[in-house]
């Protein structure tokens, strides 16, 4: 659906320039979720509004659906943006058109003869479950309603791609989630493909089926939501993933426990499970067959795109050879063992 | 000061010794507000005809705005700025020669509209500049991001978001415009000014005086009463 190629973005203030894009390559399939994280600053706003022109590419490709975006004149460009939509942090809401009115603007601009439109409004209010709203002004509503509000204005001409500029980013959680799952709804309803950036990992957990980590105007890390929570590869992906999934115990916890079983081997452990084992009495089918007991220190278990997903940190106690033919029982029925000490 | 005034007319009413006739300047004080209220009322809408698009076009041209064009707009600005910086009692006289072109005697009622209009267009160009630089810039890129095109932003974006501060503005220009009038009144405009000259300043008649003071003062918060009013009622309806 978008293909970029050698991006580079140069903002020329007059002090200085700001390289905000350097050399990035990206690809988002068809109907996918995709997420694009990193801090403020990284960029993420940028690449963003270059795929609708918002910004003009200092170098390089970029093609939505087949058109090579940069190559179109202006009014092509203008019929090409119709068909991208796209939602803001801020919702940007025109505070002077009631809710029906906002949703009839962009078939205004696509010039919708106006049954046709009014119907469409209709159809776009139930869909994003407003239709209650429709006379009232933005002012009159919550924030999570007027990201609605948003969405369905961004859905008024059939867009084949949503662009979601931290549509979330002023929302509490609960609301978050509620959009989100809206989101991940009209994904499957129309569809439709969504580029979404963030620099909340909880958003790319719970609707993202592939995500790009950018860091200093680079993309650093493209891949499956499960494989990258489950094995970050660089620094920054890391840092975003401890953010939100506890893998272990607190450490001032952890260091009081080593060496407390003196007159017995123990081992400190940290199992990963991912999928379907996250489900299966592992852990005592361990203890059954093999001498040796477990003491669980943490727990957590988390949900990532409808995957299980978690960590358990261990305590194993038994003859060394029985603690590791335990580990190796573990390994066998897919999980990931860490020794910590 | 508005009661001392106040107290003056009253006594300058009834100060019948100076032998003016009531009636009458009653009468007098009655044509010239109509000619200052018609003065004013068309050359607020003739500078806004030209002013409003002009407004619009020193906002749209700036740099990384919609219709960007650096050049011209540093020249439509320095004009603007020029036309601004002459007093307007000079502006008056300069004009002279076009007014006697357009209407044919530079004396009038009819013929003051012209160094009026000529006078706020810039103002209100500036104005409108002000209101439509107050609107938050992502509500043009969410426009622009749906396709619009500058025609589009302009009519269902910048004017419509910019009501309630371009009505304010309305008042603020028809306030301004009655000084200007009364300026315009001493070399022969017409309208409360040249009441307020010919009776007050050359013939010492305090009575005419002060009623064109109150008359004025009167016109002055109604304006801006009524002005206050309807942007309150813009802004209130989207609450
Ligand atoms: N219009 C602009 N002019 C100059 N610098 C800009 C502009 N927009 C963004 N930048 C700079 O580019 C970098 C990336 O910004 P942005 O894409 O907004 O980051 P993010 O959305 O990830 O927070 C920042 O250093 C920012 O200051
Ligand atoms: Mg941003």
């Amino acid at each position: 659906m978008i293909e970029i190629n050698n991006l580079t973005k140069i903002f020329h203030t007059p002090h200085q320039d700001i390289m905000a894009l350097e050399e990035v390559d990206l690809s988002v399939n068809r109907g996918e979720i995709f997420g694009i994280i990193g801090l403020s600053g990284a960029g993420k706003s940028t690449l963003i509004r270059c795929i609708n022109m918002l910004e003009k590419p200092t170098r390089g490709t970029i093609v939505v659906d087949g058109q090579d975006i940069n190559s179109l004149n202006q009014r092509e460009l203008r019929l090409a943006r119709q068909k991208i939509g796209m939602i803001f942090q801020q919702f940007n809401l025109l505070s002077s058109r009631t809710v029906f009115d906002n949703v009839m603007f962009p078939l205004e601009i696509a010039q919708t003869p106006l049954p046709q439109a009014r119907q469409r409004v209709e159809e776009l209010l139930e869909l994003v479950g407003i239709t209650d709203k429709a006379r009232v002004y933005p002012d009159q509503l919550s924030g999570g309603q007027k990201q609605r509000v948003g969405i369905a204005r961004a859905l008024a001409n059939d867009p084949k791609l949503l662009l979601s500029d931290e549509a979330t980013s002023a929302l509490d959680p609960e609301t978050t989630r509620s959009i989100l799952k809206l989101l991940k709804d009209i994904n499957q309803q129309l569809d439709l493909t969504i580029l979404l950036i963030t620099h909340d990992m909880n958003v790319i957990k719970q609707v993202c089926d592939r995500v790009a980590v950018i860091n200093e105007s680079r993309i650093v890390e493209v891949g499956d939501v499960i494989s990258i929570f489950s094995n970050p590869s660089t620094p920054t992906s890391q840092s975003f993933i401890n953010a939100i999934v506890h893998k272990d115990a607190p450490e001032e916890y952890i260091s009081t426990l080593i060496g407390k079983h003196q007159d017995r081997y123990s081992c400190l452990v940290r199992v990963s499970f991912i999928g379907a084992s996250a489900g299966q009495p592992v852990i005592s089918a361990m203890i059954k067959q093999h001498d040796v007991d477990a003491n669980i220190l943490y727990g957590n278990i988390d949900r990532v795109k409808d995957v299980p997903f978690g960590h358990l940190t261990l305590e194993l106690i038994g003859d060394q050879a029985a603690v590791d033919l335990s580990m190796g029982f573990l390994r066998s029925r897919g999980l990931e063992v860490e020794v910590i000490s | 000061m508005i009661t001392t005034g106040i107290a003056a007319a009253v006594n300058a009413l009834m100060g019948i010794s100076m032998g003016t006739d009531l009636a009458w300047v009653w009468e007098m004080v009655l044509q010239a507000t109509w000619e200052t209220l018609y003065m004013v009322v068309i050359s607020t809408g003739l500078s806004y005809v030209f002013g409003l698009p002009l407004g619009v076009i020193l906002v749209t041209t700036e740099e990384g705005h919609i219709l960007e064009s650096k050049g011209f707009n540093r020249l439509l600005g320095s004009f603007v700025n020029a036309v601004r910086s002459i007093p307007f009692i000079i502006f008056l006289i300069l004009v002279i020669p076009l007014t006697r072109l357009v209407v044919g005697t530079p004396i009038g009622t009819v013929a003051s509209m012209v160094p009026l209009t000529l006078a706020a267009i810039p103002f209100v160009a500036r104005m409108v500049e002000t209101s439509l630089k107050e609107i938050d810039w992502g509500l043009i890129e969410a426009a622009l991001s749906m396709g619009a095109n500058a025609w589009q932003v302009i009519t269902k974006v910048l004017l419509p978001e910019a009501r309630a501060s371009i009505v304010l503005g309305v008042a603020i220009t028809t306030i301004n415009l009655v000084g200007y009038s009364a300026m315009a009144g001493i070399v022969g405009g017409g309208g409360l000014g040249t009441l307020a000259y010919y009776y007050g300043y050359q013939r010492y008649e305090d009575l005419v005086m002060w009623v064109t003071v109150i008359v004025l003062i009167a016109f002055v918060q109604c304006v801006q009463m009524a002005g206050d009013k309807w942007a309150a009622k813009i802004t209130n309806q989207r609450r």
